[in-house]
């Protein structure tokens, strides 16, 4: 039950620290370094990354996000493809979905000709793949549920019963 | 200021708030943290905003029933059902009022004569003083004490002599203290109503943010709060007040409600439709949402004040100021440090002017807040942090 609170508040913000986290849930340090501990061993948390506002880069960041269609074979799964695809490292998530296409597949690179190439001729020509479809992201107002708004919206008095 | 308008003697006798100057100087630095504010730092839940949009997409611009739509009454009257044991019917014994701050004020007018007393368990809301005082009332202050954790006790009522009131306020869970009280907390005090055939104002808008397991005292369905008119004998004298701010982050919409017996919310009903006729309408549809699908954004809010309640007691602890264990609403109350030798209205004064940390000092919620320091944790983790650091800074720096 600790463990699963300690794992909301990493995914609430990664950087925490243990002796906060300590304090927020009633754990001593050393409990909250356990928890922690066994997330990682366990697999559970795989790793922790920055929430990047791209858009308020000078340079350039080209984001893609690829519809695959694939046909199975007796020898090939999808976990086949998906291994093939996931070791690239252009490839920043790579998902399995219901509905009208098989992978969802997120890219990147540093122009759009990059990550056309990327697609064009390393993604396309895998045998199973049987269609591609590339949607550039334009703009981007959420990211791993933080809004990339303005923030500094709290309009509140400073002072008030 | 012409004689005709010469503010009337019971508004003359209520000065301006002890809070308003602190928000002067903290209008005067841009880098002020703020853990002086009473509302959540939450937007109210999206499907409930969605709502009011929606109402008013379909032109629902008009006045209500004055008791409140009753589709809202309803629905009030379930959900208080079901969370704290409160059984009222929606026709008779539910009045929907333009926030909990307006059932307060009918309450005081619909019961309260010129000359009658009230008893006010303090620190208390700071509106409920002059909400008597504007009824023709006097205030009877109530003390409560750290060492009781500012529960109210039938000992705190008879030094006052709280027997001979006709009404008495209080608030649990409480602003500012952030003390609750349990079933069993509460019998003694229906006994001493009872016994000396009190009235009974209690203010249950922080009922949800509770942060203790459940208590299996309280009422049906209830984490820790427990209400004192789910108590026997208690229901014919008791007005509940509840409404959307806090739990339901809807400080803005001003939507609240009063539960009693038909008799005596018809009473309040008498003033309210002359002096409000109808509570927001908007504000009604979106109250009727939060309550039909919203609970688990109150639950996702009270899991974050919890956490953030934990954080904040610890500090204060580390800090070396005594922190009273806060079990309910958004704030904490510690004292000022041992080795400040001032007040706290001092201490409160200097943080903000030399660290620009706001928080509210004690004395301004009556008797029983001196000393202490109201410190809101309705703010995001980093703003308590740094807050806390400063504070901690200040500490040093000064005791
Ligand atoms: C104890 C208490 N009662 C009532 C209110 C006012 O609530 P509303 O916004 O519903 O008028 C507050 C707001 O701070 C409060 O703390």
């Amino acid at each position: 039950m600790s463990e699963r609170e300690v794992l909301e508040l990493l995914r609430e913000n990664a950087r925490y620290e243990t002796a906060d986290i300590a304090r927020m849930t009633d754990l001593d340090e050393d409990e909250v370094a356990d928890a922690i501990e066994a997330l990682e061993a366990a697999g559970i948390v795989r790793g922790y990354q920055a929430v990047v506002d791209w858009d308020r880069l000078e340079d350039e960041r080209v984001r893609a996000e690829v519809e695959l269609n694939v046909t199975l074979d007796r020898e090939t799964g999808y976990d086949d493809i998906a291994e093939r695809l996931a070791r690239f490292p252009q490839v920043k998530a790579l998902r399995l979905i219901s509905g009208d296409y098989d992978f969802d597949m997120e890219v990147e690179g540093d122009s759009i000709r990059e990550v056309s190439r990327f697609i064009s001729e390393k993604v396309a020509p895998v045998p199973e793949i049987t269609q591609t479809v590339t949607h550039y992201v334009m703009a981007s107002y959420k990211e791993n549920g933080i809004e990339l708004g303005d923030g500094e919206d709290d309009d509140r008095l400073s002072v008030s019963p | 200021m012409t004689r005709s308008l010469e503010p009337a003697e019971r508004v003359q006798a209520v000065g301006p708030s002890g809070i308003r100057r602190f928000f002067e100087i903290a209008e005067e630095r841009d880098d002020v943290i703020s853990l002086g504010v009473g509302e959540p730092d939450f937007s109210a839940p999206w499907a409930a905003r969605d709502a009011a949009i929606q109402s008013l997409e379909r032109g629902k611009t008009s006045y209500t029933a004055n008791r409140g739509m009753y589709d809202l009454r309803e629905a009030i009257s379930s959900y208080v059902a079901d969370r704290f044991g409160l059984e009222y019917g929606p026709d008779e014994e539910v009045l929907v009022t333009a926030g909990a701050s307006e059932a307060v004020d009918l309450a005081f007018r619909a019961f309260v004569d010129p000359g009658d007393t009230v008893a006010i368990a303090q620190p208390a809301y700071i509106s409920y003083g002059p909400g008597v005082t504007f009824a023709g009332g006097e205030v009877l202050p109530v003390r409560t004490r750290e060492e009781d954790d500012f529960r109210l006790t039938v000992e705190a009522l008879e030094a006052a002599g709280a027997e001979a009131a006709d009404l008495l306020v209080m608030c649990y869970p409480n602003n500012p203290t952030g003390a609750v009280m349990t079933r069993a907390d509460l019998e003694p005090i229906a006994e001493f109503a009872r016994e000396h055939d009190l009235a009974v104002l209690s203010d249950e808008i922080y009922a949800e943010l509770t942060y203790d397991e459940r208590d299996a005292d309280a009422s049906p369905g209830a984490a820790t709060h427990a209400s004192i008119a789910t108590l026997p004998g208690m229901r014919e004298r008791t007005i509940v007040c509840n409404g959307f701010s806090k739990a339901h982050a809807m400080t803005g919409l001003r939507l609240g409600y009063a539960l009693g017996p038909a008799g005596a919310t018809g009473a309040m009903n008498r003033v309210h439709q002359y002096g409000m006729l109808s509570a927001p309408t908007t504000a009604q549809y979106a109250a009727l949402e939060a309550l039909d699908s919203c609970a688990n954004d109150v639950e996702a809010m009270v899991d974050q004040y919890g956490r953030r309640r934990r954080f904040v007691i610890s500090r204060f602890r580390e800090i070396g100021t005594p922190c009273f264990e806060a079990k309910g609403a958004f704030y904490v109350f510690p004292e000022v440090p041992d080795g400040w030798d001032g007040s706290a209205n001092d201490f409160a004064e200097r943080l903000l002017r030399e660290y620009g940390v706001a928080v509210v000092p004690g004395d301004v919620f009556g008797v029983g807040g001196e000393g202490h320091l109201r410190v809101s944790y309705a703010t995001g983790l980093e703003d308590l942090r740094e807050a806390l650091a400063r504070i901690e800074s200040f500490v040093d720096e000064h005791v």
